[in-house]
């Protein structure tokens, strides 16, 4: 065996990874999901809901008017009513009601994609191609719309599908959420929602309205989830069965690896996440015989690998890489 | 921010108090909260029941009540965080009002906006938070924690600074401002206390209600934050507070209203009340007949109480061991 052809391929899995547009549109939703339960408590089991709704509301739209900008905004717009639909009713009551309602609400909207009676505008299983909507995207390059360009051993089209020009944008989105995060979570706006999540009686009891915040707090987790969708079918097509309570799962441990209730949190963890994912891919493919285990196996293995991993994080590091031990965010 | 009907004066305030008949539900010259036929049921016991209640504006008055009279479930219905039940039968429906306005179906945070601002006996100090930032949320006048302007720090800084400062200061006066970057959970039940207090001050509050403000705050601060709650009053705050300490009672409080069983059963000045029967009774049950304010009374009352307590145990014992006899004495029967 080529130790040196497994190393090469490895490196260049992690660059291609840590390139990868998916990634960023994890990153993005991770930031969202830590506005909700890092920083005010707020237990969102459903975070794929709100990718799966900006998602397949970008993309109906622009199927249909191959209008970006339209479809930018019915996906927001929609994870705004749909923050609103799963708060106004829960956000009164105990926090594991929204727990619930959240990962009904997010399974509802997955099911709904699936569904064949709504086939001429979702696709129902087949999904939405992405050569359907990622034109009106890819006419806003400012690089040649045809070609690929190729960067050491990187080689994407210029403008098209999952081309630089669309890793350009999902990372300048990625630095630009970081930012919005950091000077959301610094303000004393972002005070009241640290403590919401330490107390909401006391929060109330010095005049704050904690209804009100948390509803905030939702929409705008929610729009980072929204904006991840985007970024994400934009490289892909759309699925639902990719926007699942698997995603959900994936992002808190992105979230919870990096460190919740941190801005830098997110990204570190969804890094570590995914290069974690590449090398046991990797190194399983190359060093397991296929006799043991065969190719469909490995990303099951993985999987439990990364079971594992969540637990042991749980346990011995709850704070996460970057978290604080004296505020994390649940326990005590 | 001074005030007309506000008595700067504490004597000219003791002076009006005095004209005051001492009976509970009596009224007041210039009442700052007014409550009207408020009652709380848990199953089925009624917690509070008070029928009507007046409090002076600008006086130190002093709840108190043995335990589980209902004071603290009072204070959770005037503040908003419990909700009083419904009349029966068509009765009137309850009405508190404060600086003449209703705040009956009003949420906790709008009475906390009105000038009402409360403390908790089981103290909520936000223990992932430091004590600063404890102590700025306290603050009602920081525009930044609007949404809208939160990420545009130049409107907010210049208030952020001012708040800061006017934390420290307050930090200073409850022995904390060492503490000011630690986190909250690292401060020991007494601390916690003067925190929450602390935080509470920082709204300025119209009235400040203080559920046990000094339980296990060591005696030498509680000699200066007693102090400090005068000076408070001095300023243009009245202060209603529970207290079970009778000492702490009688030396800062201007007038005292007594609950027991969810009822309001006396009310006086407070060399008094201490001495109405019906207080005696609620205390102690009704065979005492002495000044509560004296503490050799409450000391004899437990060593009364000890002793009583000593003799019920031995006549248990006694009966434990006739009984084990008893069935000793059978079991050899059957064998
Ligand atoms: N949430 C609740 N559920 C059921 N019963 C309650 C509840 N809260 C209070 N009670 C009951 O109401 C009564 C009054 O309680 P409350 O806490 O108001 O007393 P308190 O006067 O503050 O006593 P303490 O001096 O011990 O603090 C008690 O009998 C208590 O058991
Ligand atoms: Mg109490």
């Amino acid at each position: 065996m080529d130790v040196g052809f497994y190393f090469s391929t490895l490196f260049t899995d992690f660059g291609s990874t840590a390139l990868s547009v998916i990634t960023a549109s994890y990153v993005i939703a991770a930031i969202g999901l830590n506005i909700h339960f890092g920083f005010t408590g707020l237990l969102n089991i459903g975070q794929a809901g709100f990718v799966l709704l900006g998602a397949y509301g970008f993309a109906i739209t622009v199927r249909f008017t191959q209008n970006f900008w339209l479809g930018v905004v019915v996906a927001l717009v929609a994870a705004v009513l749909f923050a609103l639909v799963l708060g106004l009713p829960t956000l009164k009551l105990r926090g594991d009601y929204l727990a619930i309602v959240t990962i009904a609400a997010a399974e509802i909207l997955r099911l709904l994609g699936d569904n064949q009676l709504l086939a001429p505008f979702t696709g129902g299983t087949f999904g939405i191609p992405g050569s359907a909507f990622s034109k009106p995207f890819s006419a806003l390059s400012p690089f040649p719309q045809n070609g690929l360009f190729q960067l050491g051993p990187f080689n994407y089209p210029l403008s098209e599908g999952d081309s630089w020009w669309l890793r350009i944008v999902a990372w300048g989105i990625v630095a630009l959420s970081i930012v919005v995060s950091f000077l959301l979570v610094r303000s004393p706006w972002g005070r009241v929602l640290r403590g919401i999540r330490e107390d909401e009686d006391a929060i109330r009891s010095l005049g704050k309205n904690v209804t009100v915040y948390k509803t905030q707090s939702l929409v705008i987790g929610g729009l980072f989830g929204a904006v991840a969708g985007i970024v994400n079918v934009l490289a892909t097509s759309v699925s639902a069965d990719a926007m699942g309570r698997t995603l959900t799962f994936e992002l808190y441990t992105c979230l919870l690896l990096g460190g919740a209730a941190t801005v830098f949190g997110p990204l570190l963890g969804t890094f570590l996440y995914w290069l974690v994912l590449v090398f046991l891919r990797d190194t399983i493919g190359f060093w397991v015989p296929s006799g043991i285990l065969s190719q469909q196996q490995i990303p099951q293995i993985t999987w439990i690998f990364v079971g594992v991993g969540l637990m042991l994080l749980v346990i011995f590091r709850p704070q996460g890489i970057l978290g604080n031990k004296k505020e994390l965010a649940f326990g005590d | 921010m001074t005030d007309d009907d506000y008595d700067y004066d504490r004597a000219e305030l003791r002076k009006k108090l005095d004209k005051v008949d001492e009976v509970p539900g009596s009224a007041k010259p210039n009442p700052i909260l007014t409550v009207d036929r408020i009652t709380r049921r848990f199953g089925g016991i009624a917690a509070v029941d008070v029928d009507h209640l007046e409090v002076q504006r600008g006086s130190i008055t002093a709840l108190i009540g043995p335990n589980g009279a209902g004071k603290t479930t009072f204070f959770n219905l005037l503040t908003g965080f419990d909700i009083p039940d419904r009349p029966q039968n068509g009765g009137e429906k309850p009405h508190w009002e404060f600086q003449g306005r209703s705040l009956a179906s009003t949420s906790a945070f709008r009475v906390a906006r009105e000038g009402m601002v409360r403390t908790f006996q089981l103290t909520k100090a936000l223990s992932a938070m430091t004590v600063m930032d404890n102590m700025l949320l306290g603050s009602q006048e920081q525009t930044g924690e609007k949404l809208s302007r939160s990420m545009l720090w130049p409107l907010w800084r210049g208030k952020e600074k001012a708040i800061r400062a006017k934390a420290e200061d307050l930090l200073g006066r409850f022995k904390l401002l060492e503490k000011k970057d630690d986190y909250a959970g690292s401060l020991s039940g007494g601390q916690r206390k003067l925190l929450e207090m602390a935080r509470a001050l920082m709204s300025d509050p119209t009235m400040i209600m203080l559920d046990e403000p000094m339980a296990g705050v060591n005696p030498a601060l509680t000699q200066s934050l007693l102090g400090h709650i005068q000076d408070l009053r001095d300023r243009g705050t009245t202060v209603l507070f529970v207290e079970h300490d009778m000492h702490m009672v009688r030396f800062i409080s201007d007038w005292v209203i007594v609950m027991a069983e969810g009822k309001l059963v006396a009310e006086g000045k407070p060399g008094h009340v201490m001495q109405n029967q019906a207080v005696i009774d609620a205390y102690l049950g009704s065979h005492h007949d002495q000044d509560l304010g004296d503490d050799s009374v409450l000391d004899e009352d437990f060593a009364t109480a000890v002793t009583q307590e000593d003799a019920e145990l031995v006549k248990e014992k006694e009966a434990l061991e006739a009984y084990a006899d008893s069935v000793r004495a059978q079991e050899g029967d059957e064998n």
